[in-house]
């Protein structure tokens, strides 16, 4: 039997990619020979100070995000405490890959064991660290990543992505990975395409691979045949992306004249670098956890005022919706949400874990509050399911607002939204009248009404948020709006998807909020749509 | 005195404790002096090396620790003067860094 040479998954970010297939080195079940005590301890010292390396280019490619992280790092990997347990294992005859995991792990379990969130957290710095310097320590470790090459493994890190080159294009196709991910957030936002969940990728050894990260799917040394198939499709796609960039910086427009809103959802505020604020008509969300997720573990104030400030800049006089952390579902965090909730999509996220802490969650509203002096913010709260959460948020928010004055910051207290992504909320929209505006999220809507999960790949076919139940939520909650003088947008992956935007015209809908490489993709399909009759 | 040239101790103000930005700084400021310098978490030690992050962050101090802090060298005293002034401006992270001075320092409550 042949080799399999095709693999189907999940996609994870769009476009399409053909280069040589390039391994990552699986750090857990690395191993190297041991070469005598001398060969080890230079062999340890020469890991170390490579790793450093990578870490200053890193720290000089990304200035604004994470510098201070990786600075800790440098630091952490400059003291000789860190590695003095692994030396001395490698004098009792362990080979440095051995020695230095063990050292590293046990000081991991160490942060582990921490009561205290921000030294929980810490561990994922010290496993970075550790992946780091294991992968210049493994056997076939050294080979560096190719131009434009296809990056086959397991999973990755968010801190190997960085170190990767992109510019000469490439791609990234996982086994295993989810597309709600960080590091597939950061594909999306630096356009690299990305499959995940492709199951076990046979060994090979693989030439090269065509990746297409809208369908999800790897072809392992592609056939004439399948090459010529994928010039084909790579040649459509640039077509439609010539005629979407012309109507990028222009207003949304339906072909009978009826003006939307198109706006774009932000993860991490290093994707506006690339961006022009004249594609958008603002920010209609701003995903927080991006600052939670971080190796730097819960952020304080001052770390989350500057970020939001930066957002609220780039953005000049243009609306910024910030959504409070919507940490649990499949986004946990470290030190934030609970572990072994047996099912954690109907369990303690969003908003109720933000007040189930209201230590943490106090933190950040002070920072929104602090920000909102710099722009047009409004905040939004996730997972709304009864009107009381908006009423001690807003409870809340007032005595913020009341704290921070008397501390001497200038302050200002934003309009207070909600999502609507709760079937409770989306059928009685009216009860929620003390929300300054509505965005249906769209995807959490979708999963709640039809009882089934995207990432379950047996019902994610009933998945469809263009389920008429759906839409007819989406049409309540904009009609309900309407009448209650609420602004009605939607933030979910509906939005960026032409195929629902006949139904959402419908539904009356003027005002989507998408991720930004989908922006010019929305507006030329509603260019080609009648919003009327 | 007990054999130190210098010894001080100051509380930890910092919202999230001695955390990684927080140790960055104070060990790369302990690394500027000559003197053998430590710190503790507590009166009755452990005692451990300032200028190691790795043993500073081991220590976990969280928010509200009164950190003491000894040293041993020609430079001692400026030494601890030095670690408790960066320990009272609260490392630097406060308001002035990020917006224009004038508004008031405050206590993260």
């Amino acid at each position: 039997m042949p080799p399999i040479r095709e693999l189907s998954g999940r996609a994870a970010a769009p476009g399409l990619a053909h280069g040589p297939v390039h391994r990552l080195v699986e750090t857990g079940t690395a191993h190297r020979a041991f070469a005598g005590v001398a060969v080890e301890r230079a062999a340890l010292g020469q890991a170390i100070a490579a790793a450093i390396e990578d870490l200053a280019g890193l720290m000089a490619a990304n200035e604004e995000d994470g510098a201070d992280i990786l600075e800790f790092q440098v630091a952490m990997l400059e003291d000789e405490s860190l590695s003095e347990p692994a030396f001395d294992a490698i004098e009792a005859g362990a080979d440095a890959l051995t020695a230095f995991r063990e050292a590293l792990d046990s000081q991991i379990a160490d942060y582990q064991r921490s009561e205290d969130d921000y030294f929980r957290a810490r561990a994922s710095d010290l496993e970075d660290l550790r992946d780091r310097v294991l992968s210049h320590l493994a056997d076939g470790a050294a080979a560096a990543v190719p131009a434009g090459a296809i990056l086959v493994g397991r999973d990755l890190t968010p801190s190997r992505f960085l170190s990767v080159d992109w510019s000469a294009g490439g791609a990234i196709a996982l086994a295993e990975g989810s597309p709600s991910s960080h590091v597939a957030m950061l594909a999306r936002s630096r356009g690299v395409p990305m499959a995940v969940g492709l199951g076990a990728i046979p060994d090979g050894p693989f030439r090269a691979a065509i990746l297409d990260g809208e369908r999800g799917r790897l072809v392992l040394d592609p056939t004439e045949a399948e090459l010529a198939a994928f010039g084909a499709a790579r040649a459509d796609a640039a077509g439609r992306a010539a005629r979407e960039a012309d109507v990028l910086t222009r207003p949304a427009v339906t072909a009978d004249g009826v003006a939307v809103k198109v706006m774009i959802n932000v993860a991490e505020p290093a994707e506006l670098d690339r961006l022009d604020p004249e594609i958008c008509d603002g920010i209609g969300l701003v995903r927080t956890e991006f600052l939670f997720t971080g190796r730097d573990g819960l952020p304080d104030e001052e770390t989350q005022y500057r970020a939001y400030r930066r957002i609220l800049e780039w953005a000049e006089d243009r609306p910024v919706t910030i959504r409070t952390v919507d940490a649990g579902g499949d986004k946990p965090v470290p030190g934030l949400t609970l572990d072994g909730e047996s099912n954690p999509f109907l369990g303690v996220r969003g908003v109720r874990l933000s007040l189930a802490r209201p230590e943490i969650f106090r933190l950040q509203l002070r920072a929104l509050c602090r920000a909102a002096v710099h722009g047009d913010l409004k905040i939004m709260l996730p997972m709304v399911t009864v009107p009381e959460e908006i009423a001690t948020v807003a409870a809340m928010l007032e005595a913020t607002v009341i704290q921070l004055g008397s501390d001497g910051f200038r302050a200002r207290k934003p309009p207070l939204g909600i999502m609507v992504e709760v079937p409770a909320v989306a059928v009685v929209p009216e009860l929620y009248a003390e929300a300054a505006f509505f965005s249906i999220g769209s995807n959490d809507l979708t999963q709640y009404t039809t009882a089934s999960a995207r990432d379950i790949a047996a019902v994610a076919a009933l998945n469809d948020p263009g389920h008429a139940a759906v839409v007819a939520l989406i049409r309540n909650t904009v009609a309900r709006g309407a009448e209650l003088g609420i602004e009605v947008s939607l933030c979910g992956d509906m939005g960026g998807d032409p195929a629902h935007w006949p139904a959402l015209l419908r539904a009356g809908l003027r005002s989507a909020s998408v991720a930004p490489p989908l922006v010019g993709r929305v507006k030329l399909a509603l260019a080609g749509l009648r919003a009327g009759g | 005195m007990s054999g130190f040239d210098a010894e001080a101790s100051v509380v930890l103000t910092h919202a999230v404790g001695l955390h990684a930005r927080p140790s960055v700084k104070l060990t790369k400021l302990a690394k500027t002096f000559a003197a053998k310098l430590e710190l503790a978490a507590g009166p009755a030690g452990p005692w451990i090396d300032a200028k190691s992050i790795v043993k500073v962050m081991a220590a976990k101090a969280p928010q509200g620790t009164v950190l003491s802090f000894r040293a041993t060298g020609a430079d001692a005293a400026a030494a601890v003067a030095a670690l408790v002034a960066l320990v009272e401006r609260d490392f630097d992270e406060g308001e002035g860094t990020a917006e224009a001075a004038g508004t008031a320092h405050a206590a993260n409550p």
